[in-house]
Order: C-alpha cells, then sequence, then structure tokens
C-alpha cells in the first residue's frame, strides 16, 4: 500500500465522519474570522439560537475596511469616517462581545491581516485545520496546516459546529528544485507557477509545495507561496514542517509551552508526506530558469518575466486564451509587443497578506534606501501587515527608510490590495503591487494592476516604471 | 433555505472565461452586513457606465446598452450560460447572494472554481457542470432564439431543451438531498454532536495543545 501525502494524514486527523458518497464532516481546529464575511454569519446564529460551538477556537480581528492613515486610525472605531465600513467594523466587536470571541480591535497592537496575525501569534499552528470567511486563508499551510477560505454560510456552520462539510480533494504535488537567482524571490516563484499551470490548474486538488527550493524558503517566503496557492484554483496550499517551521512557531504567544511543546513538536515532525506517498497529479518545477515576474493582464496567470513582452492575441493556442488577451489588453491599456519594463506607473502599494511582512518590508527597504521615489509616481505606500509588523520595522528604522524616500508609512490593514477602505487606484492608473489579484476593479475602478514582489515593487518606484532588479543600478 | 426541485426560465449568457468574484460582485457592496439586496449591483462594473457605490440610486445611473443582462431578451432571466473557471478569485458568498437577489437559480459552465462552487448550494442555488462542447453548443442555441429558456429537473438530473432534447447532469447525492428538501445543513449536522463530542473527547489525548 502507498504511503499518505501530508494532505491525507491531516485530513485523516480530523475526519469525524464519512457520509457514503464521501461527503465528510471535518474538525476545525482553528477558526479566524474578519468584519466583512462574518455579520451575516453571527446573525444566522442569532436568528436560530445558537451559539459558537468552542468560542476558544474563534479569532477575530478587523482588517478589510480599516482605514491606514494614522489620523483616522488614532481615534479607534468611531473614528472611521465612512459609515458603512464603520458599522461592519462595529458589527464585528459587537459580535465578539455577545458571542464569547476574543478579538483583536483596531487599537490592539496584535490587530492586522488576517493572515499575518494568525502566524505571528502562534494562533496558526502546525497539523491545525484553520478556516476563515477569505480565500487567501491557504496562507496559513505554510506551516504544515490544512488552511482553506469558506463562504459565510460555512463560517456559520463552522461556529455552530466546529466542523465543514466537504469532500476530499485531490493531491498535488509541485516540486520545484534549484537555487532561485539573486532578486528572484517567493512571489516571483508563485507567479511563474500560477502562469504555469493556470487560474484553474490546481481546482479540485490541495497542493502541496515541495523540494529543495521550497525547503530552502524562509517561512515568510512559504507563506507568500501558499497563500497564492488559491489563486492557481486550489483551495489549500501546504508546506511540510520541518526545522525552520519548528524554529519559526516556538515561542509565539498562542504555541504550547513546557512539556506540551515537546509533545506538540513530536507529533508535527511527522507531518510530511511519506517517501512512497502517491500524488493525483506532480508538476515539477525548475527555479534556475525563473525571472522576476511581472503580471500584465487581468488574471493572475497573465504574467512574464521582467525581460519579456506584452503578449499577442493572434500568438495565443486556443480561442478562448486570445480572447482574454485581448480583452485584458484593452483592460489595462497596453499593446503587444510593448517591452514590460516600459510600462509606466503611477502607483506602488507594498503590503497585502501576500507581501507585508517583516521579510518583505526589510527587502523593500534595502533597496529603496538613498533613493527617491520617482517624480511621476503619485503615491507609494507601504502598508505593514500587522501592528506588530509594523512595530518590529520601526524599531529597525525601516519607516525612515521608506519616508525619506517619499513612501508613505500606513497603519496595518488589507488596504489597496481590495480597495475596500480610501486606498485605491484611480481610473487608467497602473500599480506596482505586492498584492495577489489583478483582477478588473480589483484595487479601483478601472485602476491596473501588476501583481510583483516588493523587490519589484521598490525599484519600479524608484524608476517609475519596471526595471529588472537583478541589473538595476540605482537612479539617485 | 428553499427547497430546489425544477426550475424553468430564460437563459443569460455571461460569455467570458475566467469571471471572478470581485467582477460578480465589486469589494465596495461587500461592506453590508446583510445577505439580500445586492442583485441591482450583480457585475456592476460591466452592467453600469459609472463606478457604482452602496446606496445609490441604479435606477438612474447609465445603462452599458452592450450587456446582455441590460437588453431586453433577456430579462427575467434565471439561467446564467457561462464558461470555464466561472467564480475564481475570493471566497465572498456576496457572489452567489448578488445573483440569486437578481433572480439567477442555475448557472451552467465547463467548470467553476470551488469555493464559488460550494458557496451557491448554500443557497439553494444549482450550479451545473456540462462538458465545453455542450456549453458552446447552448451559447450557440441561446444567441440564435431569442426568449430561450430551458427547464431544469433536479430529481431527474436533467436539462430540457425546447427542442424536447434532454441534457443529464450530475450532482452529489447529500448536496441534491439537502437541495431537493431545502435542508439547513448545520441542524443536519448538530444532529451528529455525539460523533463531534466523540471525536474532540480522542483528539484531546492525541493534540492536547488543542484543547487547553
Amino acid at each position: 500500500m502507498a504511503g499518505k501525502t501530508l494532505y491525507d494524514k491531516l485530513w485523516e486527523a480530523h475526519l469525524v465522519e464519512e457520509r457514503p458518497d464521501g461527503t465528510s464532516l471535518i474538525y476545525i481546529d482553528r477558526h479566524l474570522l474578519h468584519e466583512v464575511t462574518s455579520p451575516q454569519a453571527f446573525e444566522g446564529l442569532r436568528l436560530q439560537g445558537r451559539k459558537p460551538w468552542k468560542p476558544k477556537a474563534n479569532l477575530a480581528t478587523p482588517d478589510h475596511n480599516v482605514p491606514t492613515l494614522l489620523a483616522e486610525r488614532s481615534s479607534g472605531i468611531e473614528g472611521i469616517k465612512d459609515p458603512i465600513s464603520r458599522l461592519q467594523v462595529q458589527t464585528l466587536n459587537e459580535n465578539c462581545r455577545l458571542f464569547d470571541i476574543r478579538e483583536f480591535g483596531m487599537g490592539d497592537e496584535r490587530q492586522g491581516i488576517v493572515h499575518v496575525m494568525g502566524p505571528e501569534q502562534g494562533v496558526t499552528l502546525p497539523g491545525m485545520t484553520i478556516v476563515c470567511g477569505d480565500s487567501h486563508t491557504s496562507t496559513h499551510g505554510a506551516l504544515g496546516a490544512l488552511a482553506q477560505g469558506i463562504g459565510t454560510s460555512e463560517v456559520e456552520h463552522v461556529l455552530a459546529t466546529q466542523c465543514l462539510l466537504q469532500k476530499k480533494m485531490k493531491n498535488m504535488l509541485i516540486k520545484v528544485e534549484g537555487e532561485l537567482g539573486p532578486g528572484v524571490t517567493a512571489k516571483d516563484l508563485i507567479l511563474y507557477i500560477i502562469g504555469q499551470i493556470g487560474t484553474a490548474g490546481g481546482t479540485g486538488y490541495t497542493i502541496e509545495f515541495g523540494g529543495s527550493t521550497i525547503r530552502s524558503l524562509s517561512m515568510e517566503g512559504r507563506m507568500t507561496i501558499c497563500n497564492m496557492a488559491i489563486e492557481a484554483g486550489a483551495r489549500a496550499g501546504l508546506v511540510a514542517v520541518d526545522e525552520k517551521t519548528l524554529a519559526y512557531v516556538e515561542n509565539k504567544p498562542f504555541a504550547p509551552k513546557g512539556e506540551m511543546w515537546e509533545q506538540a513538536k513530536a507529533y508535527w515532525q511527522q507531518l510530511v508526506s511519506d517517501d512512497d506517498a502517491e500524488f493525483d497529479k506532480v508538476i515539477n518545477i525548475d527555479a534556475t530558469v525563473i525571472e522576476p515576474q511581472v503580471s500584465w493582464g487581468t488574471s493572475p496567470e497573465m504574467v512574464t518575466g521582467v525581460t519579456g513582452i506584452v503578449p499577442d492575441p493572434e500568438k495565443a493556442k486556443t480561442e478562448t486564451q486570445a480572447e482574454g488577451i485581448t480583452s485584458a489588453l484593452k483592460y489595462m491599456g497596453l499593446k503587444a509587443g510593448e517591452k514590460i519594463t516600459d510600462i509606466k506607473l503611477d502607483r506602488v502599494f507594498i503590503g497585502s497578506c501576500t507581501n507585508s511582512r517583516i521579510e518583505d518590508l526589510r527587502a523593500a527597504a534595502e533597496v529603496v534606501k538613498g533613493h527617491k521615489v520617482a517624480a511621476t509616481i503619485k503615491q507609494a505606500m507601504v502598508v505593514p501587515g500587522s501592528g506588530l509588523v509594523k512595530k518590529q520595522a520601526e524599531q529597525e528604522g525601516l519607516d525612515t527608510v521608506f519616508k525619506e524616500a517619499g513612501f508613505e508609512w500606513r497603519e496595518p490593514g488589507c488596504s489597496m490590495c481590495l480597495a475596500m477602505n480610501d486606498d485605491k487606484l484611480g481610473k487608467g492608473e497602473h500599480c506596482a503591487s505586492t498584492s495577489n489579484r489583478n483582477f478588473e476593479g480589483r484595487q479601483g475602478f478601472g485602476g491596473r494592476t501588476h501583481l510583483v514582489s516588493p523587490l519589484m515593487a521598490a525599484c519600479a518606484a524608484i524608476a517609475g516604471h519596471f526595471v529588472d532588479i537583478r541589473t538595476w543600478e540605482g537612479e539617485k | 433555505m428553499e427547497a430546489f426541485t425544477v426550475q424553468k426560465g430564460i437563459v443569460a449568457p455571461m460569455d467570458r472565461a475566467n469571471v471572478d468574484t470581485d467582477l460578480i460582485i465589486p469589494k465596495q457592496f461587500l461592506k453590508s452586513i446583510k445577505r439580500t439586496g445586492f442583485g441591482p449591483n450583480l457585475f456592476d462594473t460591466l452592467r453600469y457606465m459609472d463606478e457604482g457605490q452602496p446606496g445609490m440610486d441604479n435606477s438612474n445611473r447609465p445603462l452599458n446598452t452592450d450587456f446582455p443582462l441590460n437588453q431586453k431578451r433577456y430579462q427575467g432571466a434565471s439561467i446564467l450560460l457561462a464558461r470555464e473557471n466561472f467564480g475564481c478569485g475570493s471566497s465572498r458568498e456576496h457572489a452567489p447572494w448578488a445573483l440569486l437577489d437578481y433572480g439567477i437559480r442555475v448557472i451552467i459552465a465547463p467548470s467553476f472554481a470551488d469555493i464559488f462552487f460550494n458557496n451557491c448550494f448554500k443557497n439553494g442555488m444549482l450550479p451545473i457542470v456540462q462538458p465545453g462542447e455542450v456549453v458552446a453548443a447552448l451559447f450557440a442555441e441561446m444567441y440564435a432564439a431569442p426568449g430561450y429558456t430551458l427547464e431544469i429537473d433536479l430529481e431527474s438530473e436533467q436539462i430540457k431543451k425546447p427542442s424536447g432534447e434532454i441534457l443529464s447532469f450530475q450532482v452529489d447525492p447529500f448536496r441534491k438531498h439537502c437541495l431537493l428538501n431545502g435542508l439547513d445543513d448545520i441542524g443536519l449536522t448538530l444532529e451528529k454532536k455525539d460523533a463531534i463530542f466523540a471525536y474532540e473527547a480522542e483528539r484531546r489525548k492525541i493534540t492536547p495543545w488543542l484543547f487547553s
């Protein structure tokens, strides 16, 4: 009999019951909540007179709607100018109080993007099943946890029953070997992978990312990879537990301590796919050929290397692809054959659950140091992923580096990744963004998003257009 | 949840691949704390020429007359015909809520994104997967015949065309059962509470740090 994959192990450990058609009840260890996808779920509980099954399994923080300007932030929820956003943040606050759920509220330094806060606090632990009403919950898979985004009805279901109803996915292994070149990051790797397999390439699968390249990535880098598994269509991404995972989790506030830590560690060390495990699909990726990536279109699969050009719909393999390219180029205001490095930018956004951790900010600051944001850039902003990331960055002086270069240094939240607050693109504006989605209108009505790494965003801010970080010498 | 048995209705097209949930319902409308009222803003950026905001009077907004849902022949549609990977992106259940609020109860496409597909069933909606060539043929027939309707029979898992031709589809037995009877799956899961308690008791021994 073949061995088990990491996903098989996590699934079996959480299986409460399986129906004859394969529909299963899966136990959920951790449920993260934010203000946008939870109010209707709490309302559902109220209407039915139900209570959370295990209040302590839940943790909430507002992130999508919160303002990132200090002036608007400093007076708390009451200070949120947009009354509809304010009501939503207030509602989360009230629901948490009523249903006895712990919340890191707006004034708490632990508040932040839910997918940055979880791992940072040790609220995310290896071997857990984790859900959140947010598709980027896949991020937490970097710690060897089965983490997936769910809809609001499922948020209500998990609150009420501590379980999720679902069928088991298939197993996919994306094996990455070889060293990433200088200036090529985890973000470039995952964008490249999505470019290869497409946005539906992982639909129906849980993707385990393995191979020497993944092993050599930091935990932050692995989170960036798993974060975008959903952009390849997979609800969950996974990286096996290793020494780096354990070192990362140790001493986190919510991580087990003392004897319990030793017991947990022994359990977590088994959270790897067996050598003889069989995957339904295996994709091999050679890391050495990957350039820094830039998305040119309106889907994360529309991506190319920085030395590349905007593609020609006439050279597309299928009619659907040709239509997709034509419509994307029209929206993006780009011409086939245009060099990526000729794309001029209006705004730069460094942040989001993909790239707003301390490592990302350090990398971007390193590039920015001693330079100035190009005069043609209307706005360049850095939005740390959490209050603690912000604090750490300030202790290291990164905020000063950014501010001296002309970047705005903001308060933590989702910000311009989805532009629910005031941080948004104007119509027709091009943005170098470290976020995860370049969909039409995602960062603002008519806004044009180019997905890149923090390094690429930083040097694009200085140059005013995309440049190859590998050969960039800076423009003082 | 409203039970789903048979749905006969006008078919409208969403003729592009990879329709993401941001396109189905843009983020500014996600600030609502309700489940209803999203219908007027379904496909907002495609339907209207201006930028929509919550609370706007949508009846005064300039319409994009090229967009099918603004055309007379598709008024009252309850079945949406779509292309590959429909509903990709964000997990927002506001996407199926917007479709449902508009009046769409069935979506037929060659493939769906997982979370969206799942969210539909929780709202008494039926996403149907059909092979690409079947969907292509449906698009052609629909474009050729204004007022084109289909009848979807969940019990028999059949799509009846106006010509009398029948297509079959498949639904998971459990999902079908819930849809046909309009069952609340939380209630069903709570009937299994002893199994959940038993699981917790067992796991407490193996992973006590998750229960401390």
